[in-house]
């Protein structure tokens, strides 16, 4: 018997029963469409969050003050005041392929200019910093080692802070007062968005790291450096020469924990990918479980179907068709049902990915890949919640068949 | 149109098991039907006329014994094997018609044919079934549903879509069982006409009267061929429609 007819016979017998069709393929409909728009949410962090990565810069290596594995008081990363200027120079001359390097202070205060105050997160960097994070300025210029060897009162700022304490105004060259410390503004960051913390990364001051530590916020340790590597395949080496030589300025005994932390973007990148692609099976699973109950539901109405229509199959048997061709039909009742339900679903999908990306924020991305994958997913859940079905209706004896009330 | 028997039944058997007891439904029939014969099969519930129906249908296998259909031996084929057998060779008539619900008479018919290995295009299909309903008196019905049509109409669909396949053998079973008694013979008069044409009818029936518009009776008890004659004083289709009162219009 030619496929083409069975594909027909199975469609009318679809269109008999349009209401129950439509609601059997709900189930599919709604199961699909969660799939997309979860893997979809999932995707769309993931691929946020590696931006945020690529965005810390390339071949980037960065060293906490502080461990992780402690014995003893354990503080975490950018806990315990341990990294010294010196260590920073230190790498900066001693360690091979190193390209740059910025010192890093970190500190929260209130800032103001005119009228208009604000409070931010001040952070004092070499002049490398710009480079290493590939952080170009919008307006104005950055400061200069010139700037960092003098501790001048310079600095450049984000653009939320800008708007909060400038407003309209230009800020380049006004006065910014950082704990009644007047800084110049040399210049405005382009801006980056909300990190993968949701933290707004143009809510910031950036000057000179001495300045900071001198006139900001005192002390004489730094929360981490950040060094650059010319060449990806030197990261390892380099980290490891870092450890080396941080362990020996800081007279670590063989055997005892490092009191710093050496992380390399890849690492970073990792954990965080990590993170978003197990949220992103959770997610895919839980829907997955919809589909799965689509799918109860289409073997549901199968068999009632199966059972409904026995004389039909009967007569069908009578004037021969095989158990093969019956077997066919409720197969393709089934898979139409399933696989159009699937392409329904996708479309439904890739709508409620839309409507939460434009009213909730979240970043969604739609793969080809993740709607194949659907698609193929919904037609085999129809091949096998409809296959028992259909293989009772092709067992059937055609003579009970026939005389069944 | 060949001569000779087309249906050759050698001492068949048919035994049913359920549970510890065996049921011995027909316990060694031999028959001969030659071609162009109208034959009933008539008995009472429990005689075995309605299994020996089945085995003569190919929609079951004798327990031992030859089925012989049309000069080959079809008691040993398996089921996709008889399938191809009822497609081919027979064209069968229920007593409940059997049509498909919601499915125009002209689909109803084309059925056989969509099974069938003959690979025709939908224009060749219409074209067959449309001329088929149109010699059963159905012309003009072929986009009627079952549920817009009468009982007599649907019988008669459902004898349009037995002989679509051109068969060696056509079987009814209780042919007339759900119809009214003009209806009934409106039904015999489709069947005497088809048989004067050469076609060969096997038709399970309890009804005398009806048995008598064949030309050959064979009557079974417990399992065995008890009588078989020849219709003597056989009614006419054509005479009887006109003794009745019309009780309806609804003749097409």
């Amino acid at each position: 018997m030619k496929l083409g007819s069975t594909i027909n016979i199975a469609l009318r017998a679809l269109r008999r029963n349009k209401m129950r069709s439509v609601l059997t393929a709900l189930g599919i409909i709604i199961g699909v469409a969660a799939v997309i728009a979860m893997v979809g949410i999932g995707n769309g962090a993931k691929a946020q969050v590696e931006a945020q990565i690529a965005s810390l810069g390339q071949n980037v290596i960065l060293i906490f003050s502080g461990s992780t594995t402690s014995s003893g008081i354990r503080t975490g990363w950018g806990g315990a005041g341990t990294l010294k200027i010196e260590d920073a120079e230190a790498i900066r001359r001693e360690v091979p392929g190193v390209i740059a390097v910025s010192e890093e202070v970190v500190s929260t205060t209130q800032v103001a200019a005119g009228n208009q105050n604000w409070f931010t997160r001040i952070y004092g960097e070499s002049a490398d910093y710009f480079d290493i994070r590939q952080w170009p300025l919008a307006d104005g210029a950055p400061f200069t080692d010139q700037d960092v060897r003098s501790a001048n009162k310079i600095c450049v700022i984000g653009r939320t802070t800008a708007t909060q304490v400038f407003g309209n105004e230009d800020p380049v060259g006004q006065i910014l007062r950082v704990k009644n410390v007047p800084f110049t503004v040399s210049g405005v960051l382009a801006p980056k968005g909300l990190s993968t913390q949701g933290v707004d990364q143009d809510d910031i001051v950036i000057m000179p790291y001495t300045s900071a530590m001198k006139r900001v916020a005192g002390g004489t340790t730094l929360r981490n450096i950040n060094v650059q590597v010319g060449d990806g395949s030197q990261i390892a080496a380099a980290q490891q020469q870092i450890i080396a030589l941080l362990r020996q300025r800081h007279n670590i005994r063989p055997g005892r924990d490092d009191d710093f932390t050496v992380r390399n973007q890849q690492e970073i990148a990792d954990a965080a990918t990590a993170t978003t692609a197990v949220m992103t099976v959770l997610l895919g699973s839980i829907a997955g479980v919809s589909l799965v109950v689509g799918g109860i539901g289409i073997m549901n109405i199968m068999l009632v179907s199966v059972t409904e229509r026995t004389r039909e199959i009967g007569t069908r048997m009578a004037v021969g068709a095989h158990g093969r061709d019956i077997l066919m039909q409720f197969l393709i009742e089934a898979v139409t049902l399933s696989s159009v339900g699937g392409v329904i679903g996708i479309i439904f999908g890739i709508g409620a990915s839309q409507i939460l990306s434009s009213y909730a924020h979240w970043p969604t991305l739609i793969s080809l890949s993740s709607i194949i994958v659907a698609f193929m997913f919904s037609a085999a859940v129809g091949i096998f919640f409809g296959f028992y079905p259909a293989r009772k209706a092709a067992a059937l004896d055609p003579i009970e068949a026939l005389r069944y009330e | 149109m060949k001569n000779g028997e087309v249906v050759k039944l050698v001492d068949v058997h048919k035994t049913y098991h359920t549970g510890d007891v065996d049921v011995h439904a027909v316990r060694g029939v031999s028959l001969e039907i030659q071609r162009g014969e109208f034959v009933a099969l008539m008995g009472a519930s429990g005689s075995g006329k309605s299994t020996l129906m089945n085995i003569l249908g190919c929609l079951d296998r004798p327990t031992s014994g030859r089925y012989v259909l049309d000069d080959a031996d079809v008691s040993a084929l398996d089921r996709d094997q008889l399938a191809d057998i009822r497609n081919h060779k027979l064209g069968f008539v229920f007593q409940s018609f059997n049509l498909l619900p919601r499915t125009s008479a002209r689909e109803n018919v084309e059925l056989p044919l969509l099974y069938g290995t003959r690979h025709l295009s939908n224009a060749q299909l219409r074209e067959k079934a449309d001329a088929v309903l149109a010699s059963v008196g159905l012309g003009g019905r072929e986009d009627h549903h079952p549920s817009q049509l009468s009982g007599g109409q649907q019988q008669r669909v459902a004898i349009a879509r037995a002989l679509v396949n051109d068969p060696e053998v056509v079987l009814a079973d209780e042919p007339t069982g759900n119809l009214d008694s003009r209806t009934s013979v409106e039904i015999m008069g489709i069947f005497q006409q088809l048989n004067d044409r050469g076609i060969t009818i096997i038709m399970v029936t309890h009804e005398a009267d009806i048995a008598s518009y064949a030309r050959r009776n064979v009557v079974m008890r417990d399992g065995l061929i008890l009588k078989d004659f020849n219709v003597t004083q056989r009614f006419d289709a054509a005479t009887e429609l006109e003794r009745l009162p019309s009780i309806s219009d609804e003749n097409a």
